[in-house]
């Protein structure tokens, strides 16, 4: 390599803006490495190495929050540089931090190789990271696929259970076939834009930036509108909204616990990340065909969550039916974003609010799931709160949050949408809501009460269920864990300055 | 030394602080003595202020203190202080407070450390509704004092506690989303765009908002604080809730938590949408005349069990609230503040009798009682007091509340004073039966059988002082309803209520 191309890339700080994407795919080799090159008994401290890999990039991304260089192009316009992108970069690896500690309760109780895990976990968070910073739709395909890809692997990764191969077969059929849908949209976009040559260069319809200028002066192109509706219905089947939702109980059933609460929390992120890029950005003179459309999608995807998840027992359905549902709450912050510019930093906000509470949550699950956590039922929650009262008081901080009960951080989420909505003049959608969170009040009270009220019923005698073993209290690194995002849940419903500050600015 | 501000904000931490430390894990024997503290102390700081409330202020608010949570661009920002119609009730729920938490530390409950952090989270919400000038916080306080309800019903409550605490749960969430909605509806369409109650009253002054948006907002506030307060027939809750409540929680809910939903209509609703109010006022007193007032005073007299009348009886009572509001004139609101805080002590009151009066009968169903004054003379003594209060008796804080009441609403439909005061009656026979039921005639077999196994012994001094408190309240306000009336009508005659049309 000649020292001027040395000397020109580092010149450039087109690496150095990537730097976090590029630690975390070194680190998931590393981890490969370490266990080739480390004696078996050493092996326990590799989760370690992936968790201190993304403490040490989410330390370094938060600190250096400020320093970014907004609405740069990188790469040629692959990449583009933005604040919500760094609020997505900050969002995924603090997710990805928490399904490092849910993985290291969980894993050891199914005989799986685990260092394959946290390499996957290493190499789709950094994916997730491209993704919501891409600006052009190859990379934004790459790395969408490169998450799919790792996720088919991670929700099978019990391959010695039936129910989680079950679950990996179904999120790659219909997950291809979300692929196949967003793929298509693409090409058409790509066909109605053609290329275009401007000052020389030449630009295809790829680049967001083309698209949009395209959409403004071709309203009403029906190539490229169909185009923008299948790239949308693509992503709506990460965020799991109606009709796309199909997957999401059996999927979320049969993985594994730390990969249900990733599936629940960054891939659900990943996709309004991505919405609020597309209808912002490339997709903005299309408003008037995509607020009907997101509208609908939104009504229609907080009743279906809803109405489903009234009768579920079992909690990992309970808990991706109720994520349709704040799905459904969070399009209509995406709705009310056309009019209102801050509804995108409330969506962020009830993102974060949303992963607080929902780790807190599953992290319960892993402790009182035991070896087979397919098959957890609210019933086994019953004397929680008596046996172990911090678990029992974590469930009742997350779940209450979660069903938005004041003075919950999860409250807070769902007043930023609502007001955002009231701006916006979505009456229609906001009666919708409030019937949702109403119903929804009935589960989630089902599952506190579980929990809590039951804690007086004797084992009934004579049934044939042999008698469930107590659920190991956590150590002091879940303890810690637990409480953290206890406290922060309790803390943000009535102090929001932490997130407040860099996500609504006015 | 503490400003007064700081005083104000120190009353609604204290609660809440002890409650954090409690829950952190503090020995039982210090626990017990810290909330004993943390009940007293806002009661304290409550006559202090009450003394010190002076005689004209700016805004109509004294003690003013904002502290700023990161939301301060969206008009939310934690803003304390009192005026003529808070201090009242912020005094009201420092004295059912504490004689909550001095009927909970004796009451011997399983998990005793439990319950006392849910009772103290719920002191610290209730003082903290009265003194939000921020009608975000406001309903914030609401809710935190709230959740403690539904979790005391559902570990400690009394028969059907799990389909009491679900059902008072569903109920009051949609009642509270709902009046989340027109708070929401005030911030937005009175282009403050904040949830200060100053700030929303000076753009409510500068610009009326229309005839039609008020009574859409009207609507929605009355409907959901309506359920709030159990307005007839969204009362259902109430009596079912109450019958299953653990006493304290019952005492606080009923005496001062319910209130929530009436102070919200004449804090925000009566200042901010008048023309909305007039649009309901007669749909209003309808309901609560018909509804409440006859229809469930007639329920209540055939209630058998004690727990549950009295439940039904706040719901009747509530009524009376309702129908001065309706009145939509100064002596009909000043009458309704003056009737929330003497329904507030004396269904407390009761509610604190009729558990001490289980715990010597072991059964709520008054036919089974009889005869308990022999050997309970002084537990008798409360509770005809408490019963004579309820019904209106003059002497007690209740009288000059009705009294006010009526006269309000006389101007406004004699045919529904004439209801009102049918009410009367029928709390007098129902309140007066009940007392006679249990304390008076043979006692029945049962009881007898219960009596010669646990010999009943009449109040100790740990139940006593919180009866005492709040009987003491009663008369005090009874006697000198100067009180309460002064700062009430110092807060609502410079901005008496007013129904003229917003010019558009």
């Amino acid at each position: 390599m000649s020292t001027e191309l040395l000397k020109a890339v580092a010149a450039s700080n087109e690496w150095w803006a990537l730097g976090p994407e590029i630690i975390l795919a070194c680190a998931a080799l590393g981890l490969l490495v370490l266990e080739l090159a480390t004696p078996k008994a050493q092996h326990r401290f590799i989760p370690h190495a992936a968790g201190m890999a993304l403490a040490v990039v989410l330390v370094g991304v938060a600190f250096n929050f400020g320093k970014i260089w907004d609405g740069e192009e990188l790469f040629g316009g692959l990449i583009r540089l933005s604040l919500p992108g760094q609020v997505a970069r900050v969002f995924f690896l603090l997710s990805s931090l928490l399904v490092c500690f849910l993985a290291t309760v969980c894993l050891p109780r199914a005989r799986v190789p685990r260092v394959e895990f946290y390499h996957l976990l290493l190499v789709v968070t950094a994916a997730l990271m491209l993704l919501a910073q891409s600006n052009h739709f190859v990379m934004f395909f790459v790395a969408l696929e490169t998450v799919t890809i790792g996720f088919y692997i991670l929700v099978s990764y019990y391959r010695e259970r039936a129910s989680s191969l079950e679950a990996g077969l179904k999120y790659l059929v219909l997950g291809a076939l979300s692929s196949a849908i967003l793929l298509f949209g693409i090409v058409l976009l790509y066909g109605a834009v053609g290329r275009v040559e401007a000052g020389g260069v030449v630009h295809t319809g790829f680049e967001f930036g083309t698209v949009l200028t395209f959409l403004r002066e071709n309203p009403g192109n029906f190539l490229a509108t169909a185009g923008a509706l299948l790239v949308i219905g693509g992503v709506a089947f990460k965020i799991g909204a109606f009709p796309f939702q199909i997957w999401v109980p059996d999927v979320y059933q049969g993985a594994p616990t730390p990969v249900t609460a990733f599936l629940a929390v960054s891939s659900k992120a990943a996709g309004f990340a991505v919405l609020l890029l597309l209808v912002h950005g490339a997709f903005a003179p299309l408003a008037g065909v995509l607020v009907p459309v997101l509208s609908l999608l939104a009504a229609a995807t907080i009743l279906f969550g809803n109405l489903s998840a009234l009768t579920q027992r079992n909690t990992k359905r309970l808990m991706g039916l109720s994520g349709v549902a704040h799905a459904g709450y969070l399009l209509i912050g995406v709705v009310a974003s056309f009019t209102v510019p801050w509804a995108a930093g409330a969506v962020w906000f009830y993102l974060f609010t949303y992963l607080l509470a929902s780790m807190a949550v599953f992290g319960v699950m892993a402790y009182v799931a035991g070896p087979d956590d397919i098959g957890e039922e609210l019933d086994h929650y019953a004397r929680l709160a008596r046996e172990r009262p911090f678990l029992g008081a974590v469930l009742a901080v997350g779940v209450g949050s979660l069903a938005g009960i004041p003075p919950l951080a999860g409250f807070m989420g769902k007043l930023l949408l609502f007001l955002a909505a009231f701006h916006a003049q979505l009456y229609g959608l906001l009666a919708v809501a409030i019937v949702g969170v109403v119903i929804s009040i009935f589960y989630y009270f089902g599952w506190i009460k579980a929990a809590w009220f039951e804690s007086w019923t004797p084992p009934a005698a004579g049934t044939d269920s042999p008698a469930r073993p107590l659920p190991a209290g956590p150590k002091w690194v879940g303890v810690a864990a637990l409480a953290l995002l206890t406290f922060a849940t309790v803390l943000l419903g009535f102090f929001q300055a932490p997130l407040s500050g860099w996500l609504l600015p006015r | 030394m503490l400003s007064n501000a700081q005083l104000l904000q120190l009353a609604i931490a204290t609660p809440l602080g002890a409650a954090l430390i409690i829950a952190c894990g503090l020995p039982k024997r210090f626990s017990t003595k810290l909330a004993a503290a943390a009940f007293t102390a806002p009661l304290l700081i409550a006559l202090w202020l009450w003394s010190q409330f002076p005689a004209e202020n700016a805004h109509q608010y004294a003690y003013l203190s904002t502290t700023y949570t990161g939301l301060a661009a969206f008009g939310i920002s934690l803003k304390l202080g009192l005026n003529g119609i808070a201090l009242p009730m912020f005094l009201l729920a420092a004295i059912v407070g504490l004689a909550a938490g001095l009927y909970a530390l004796r009451s011997g409950a399983e998990r005793l450390k439990l319950y006392l952090v849910l009772l103290l989270v719920m002191h610290g919400g209730l003082l903290g509704v009265f003194a939000s000038v921020d009608i975000f916080f406001f309903y914030f306080f609401h809710e935190l004092a709230l959740i403690p309800t539904f979790i005391m019903v559902g570990i400690w409550g009394g028969r059907d506690r799990n389909y009491a605490a679900m059902k008072l749960t569903i109920y009051l969430t949609a009642g509270a989303m709902l009046s989340l909605l027109g708070l929401i509806a005030l911030y937005v369409k009175s282009g403050a765009n904040s949830f200060d109650l100053i700030e929303l009253k000076d753009a409510v002054a500068a610009q009326a908002l229309a005839g039609h948006t008020q009574n859409w907002i009207g609507g929605l506030l009355l409907l959901g604080f309506g359920t709030l307060v159990s307005l007839w027939p969204l009362h259902t809750w109430a009596p079912l809730g109450y019958g299953a409540a653990p006493s304290s929680a019952a005492m606080l809910h009923a005496g001062v938590l319910k209130k929530f939903g009436l102070y919200g209509l004449i804090q925000i609703a009566i200042p901010l949408i008048p023309l909305g109010l007039q649009h309901w006022a007669w749909k209003l007193a309808l309901l609560a005349g018909i509804g409440n007032v006859l229809v469930v005073g007639f329920v209540t007299m055939a209630q058998r069990d004690l727990k549950q009348m009295l439940g039904y009886s706040s719901v009747m009572h509530m009524g009376y609230c309702f129908l001065g509001i309706a009145a939509l004139s100064t002596i009909g609101t000043g009458g309704v503040v003056l009737l929330m805080v003497a329904h507030g002590l004396s269904v407390a009151l009761l509610f604190l009798l009729a558990t001490s009066i289980h715990h010597r009968t072991h059964t709520f169903d008054l036919s089974e009682m009889g005869g308990l004054a022999q050997k309970t003379p002084v537990l008798a003594a409360f509770f005809v007091a408490a019963t004579m209060a309820g019904i209106g008796l003059p002497g007690f804080a209740n009288f000059w509340g009705e009294l006010t009441v009526f006269v309000a609403l006389w101007k406004f439909s004699h045919a529904l004073t004439a209801v009102a005061v049918a009410g009367v009656i029928i709390s007098a026979v129902y309140g007066l039966r009940a007392a006679a039921r249990v304390f008076f005639g043979p006692a029945s077999e049962q009881l007898q059988r219960v009596t010669a196994q646990h010999p009943p012994a009449d109040l100790d001094w740990k139940e006593k002082l919180p009866a005492l408190i709040l009987l003491a309240a009663l008369l005090l306000f009874g006697f000198y309803p100067k009180a309460i009336s002064q700062p009430v009508d110092q807060a609502l005659n410079p901005a008496p209520v007013t129904l003229t049309a917003p010019a558009r």
